[in-house]
């Protein structure tokens, strides 16, 4: 009896032992990345995350360059993907017939299981040359006259730089938009949508009316996590980005995000300012990336929530 | 009347165009699936012969395959799961069943959720400041590592979800029999979840071989075969990112080969583990 109680608290301190690795794992990662990115912080100081500069030669750095091209390619990407995803989900949801709805809900799931060197290639070969013979200059030719965005919108029509690696990225963010955007519809009451129906109101009064509101938090849960997933998406981006250390007034020109610059260069930094200031902008990209899936996963919770103390 | 049914009229077309709209986005998601698998068999079928699996990785303008490559991937891979699945099932146990109080669980949770969807760049990064740096060379340990700590928060999550699944009445049932938790655990949720479990193992080790950015700067490349874990070694991922970008078309063609490879591999685990465990994961 006695050596069964010590086994049974040896099982349950030895899980917890692996339980507790999985926030050791966590606390290393932040660790080693201060550690390894104090040196640029004190040569740089907290103007490392706004100065422009990035020579290698003359061993200055500083990440607004990266921090702009990761920004600007995620935003890009969830202003495409959020209609998208949203009526990619609707469509599973209300629309589907049964017997499709899971062999299309795995397709969807397949689409984020491409790994993303594949949407890389994809990219660069097959995607950016047909953006720029047709997309680039009817983008140009339309919102390109517009007043105060028409300037995003002209210069080299290449195919590569900023607004192709957001749009790809926005291909490899819809599934899993897509996927949170399903399963939280999926927890609206019957009943509500039920009563909807009765009234007379149409399927898509009944998707913007009752849906909507009832999974909002879920909702934007969904997209902080597709956020979340944009901003350290490295190989596809660094393929289509261009791979250019400057900031350009248009969207068409090459830029560089903190993961395509961390792929380009970490392997080939000669200084040790160098390697230290590459981690620095791993060290933002993990803090901004840990904040945003932090609040995804606070508004999951809280439908979740909400949804066990209306039932 | 006439009023009520321009009303009406506005709604249904309202409706329609909407419905309409959201079928187009379904087709758009589906579209971009097939257009991207269409190319890899378009580009990478004429890429694929035995040599492709026989041969190294060949010198631009030469013949050659991907042989150093795949032995890698498969090597690190397998280290990686081998790491991963007990300190992933462990940690999902404790999440499942003795998770009910304390801190230690609601935080790993929350912890694990976040680690599953942070950049796999960041973990190269990691694994590069703690292992590459204070040993002062590239190796597959390095590259395996890094798998690994992708893998743990995939094997984590499905293992509690599975887990969570067991009807309590098999423990309850198990414990009245007699049976020390830690019997009940093992011998009785678990093996009932054990296909479960599997999934995502298997779910992980899709994950892995398409990981490309955490290798980058850890197990780095090589052009020749080597099994040794301990010095920098070829894998499929980085080897498709080199040979694609460079302009030798021999190269070219094998990148494409080795992504055809890597995505209809990972795919295929994809589509058999989702049809058999299709609302659980």
């Amino acid at each position: 009896m006695r050596a069964q109680r010590f086994q049974d608290a040896l099982f349950h301190q030895v899980t917890r032992f692996f339980a507790f690795s999985v926030l050791a794992i966590l606390i290393a990662i932040i660790g080693s990345l201060i550690y390894g990115a104090w040196p640029a912080l004190q040569e740089f100081g907290a103007g490392f995350a706004f100065s422009s500069d990035w020579n290698p030669v003359t061993d200055k750095f500083g990440g607004l360059i990266s921090v702009y091209g990761t920004l600007s390619t995620s935003v890009i990407a969830l202003i495409v993907a959020i209609p998208v995803s949203f009526g990619i989900a609707v469509f599973l949801t209300e629309l589907c017939p049964p017997a499709l709805r899971g062999p299309l809900g795995v397709a969807v799931e397949l689409l984020a299981a491409v790994p993303s060197i594949i949407y890389g290639m994809w990219g660069l070969f097959v995607f950016a040359p047909l953006f720029a013979d047709y997309i680039q200059p009817l983008l140009t030719a339309t919102l390109g006259n517009l007043p105060v965005v028409g300037g995003l919108f002209q210069g080299p029509q290449n195919g590569i730089g900023i607004l192709s690696a957001g749009l790809i990225l926005s291909v490899m963010v819809i599934p899993f938009i897509a996927s949170v955007m399903r399963d939280v519809f999926e927890v609206v009451p019957g009943i509500l949508k039920e009563s909807a129906y009765g009234l007379g109101a149409t399927t898509w009064e009944v998707v913007w009316n009752v849906v909507l509101p009832y999974t909002r938090v879920g909702v934007i849960g969904g997209v902080m996590l597709g956020l979340g997933r944009a901003l350290g998406e490295t190989m596809a981006v660094t393929f289509v980005i261009g791979n250019a250390h400057r900031i350009s007034p248009s969207l068409y020109e090459a830029g560089n995000s903190i993961a395509s610059t961390l792929a380009n260069e970490f392997a080939e930094a000669a200084s040790d300012l160098h390697v230290s200031s590459l981690i620095a902008l791993g060290l933002i990209l993990f803090f901004v990336t840990f904040i945003v899936l932090a609040l995804s996963k606070v508004l999951l919770m809280r439908l979740g929530r909400s949804e066990g103390e209306k039932t | 009347m006439s009023n009520s049914t321009a009303l009406y009229r506005k709604r249904t077309r309202t409706n329609q165009i909407a419905l309409l709209l959201s079928t187009g986005a379904m087709l758009l998601g589906m579209s971009f699936l097939a257009w991207i698998l269409a190319v890899l068999l378009y580009k990478g079928l004429g890429a694929l012969s035995v040599s492709l699996f026989t041969q190294p990785t060949p010198a631009p303008g030469s013949e050659g395959g991907l042989f150093n490559a795949i032995v890698g991937s498969t090597m690190m891979v397998g280290v990686a799961t081998f790491i991963a699945t007990p300190v992933g099932i462990l940690a999902g146990v404790y999440l499942s069943e003795y998770g009910r109080k304390g801190w230690l669980a609601p935080t790993t949770r929350f912890i694990n959720d976040i680690l599953l969807s942070a950049p796999s760049i960041v973990i190269g990064v990691f694994i590069y400041t703690v292992y590459v740096a204070q040993v002062q060379h590239f190796s597959g340990w390095a590259g395996s590592l890094a798998l690994a700590l992708i893998a743990i928060p995939v094997v984590v999550r499905t293992t509690e979800n599975m887990l969570n699944l067991v009807p309590a009445s098999l423990r309850e049932a198990a414990s009245a029999l007699g049976a020390p938790r830690w019997k009940v655990v093992l011998q009785v949720v678990l093996r009932s979840a054990r296909a479960g479990v599997l999934t995502g193992i298997l779910l992980a080790i899709a994950r892995l071989s398409g990981e490309t950015a955490p290798l980058l700067f850890t197990a780095l490349n090589n052009q020749f075969t080597n099994f040794d874990l301990n010095g920098p070694m070829a894998n499929l991922p980085v080897v498709i990112f080199q040979f694609a970008m460079s302009p030798y078309e021999n190269w070219n063609s094998l990148a494409w080969g080795g992504a055809i490879l890597i995505t209809f591999g990972v795919l295929c685990l994809n589509i058999v583990v989702r049809t058999l465990f299709r609302k659980k994961i």
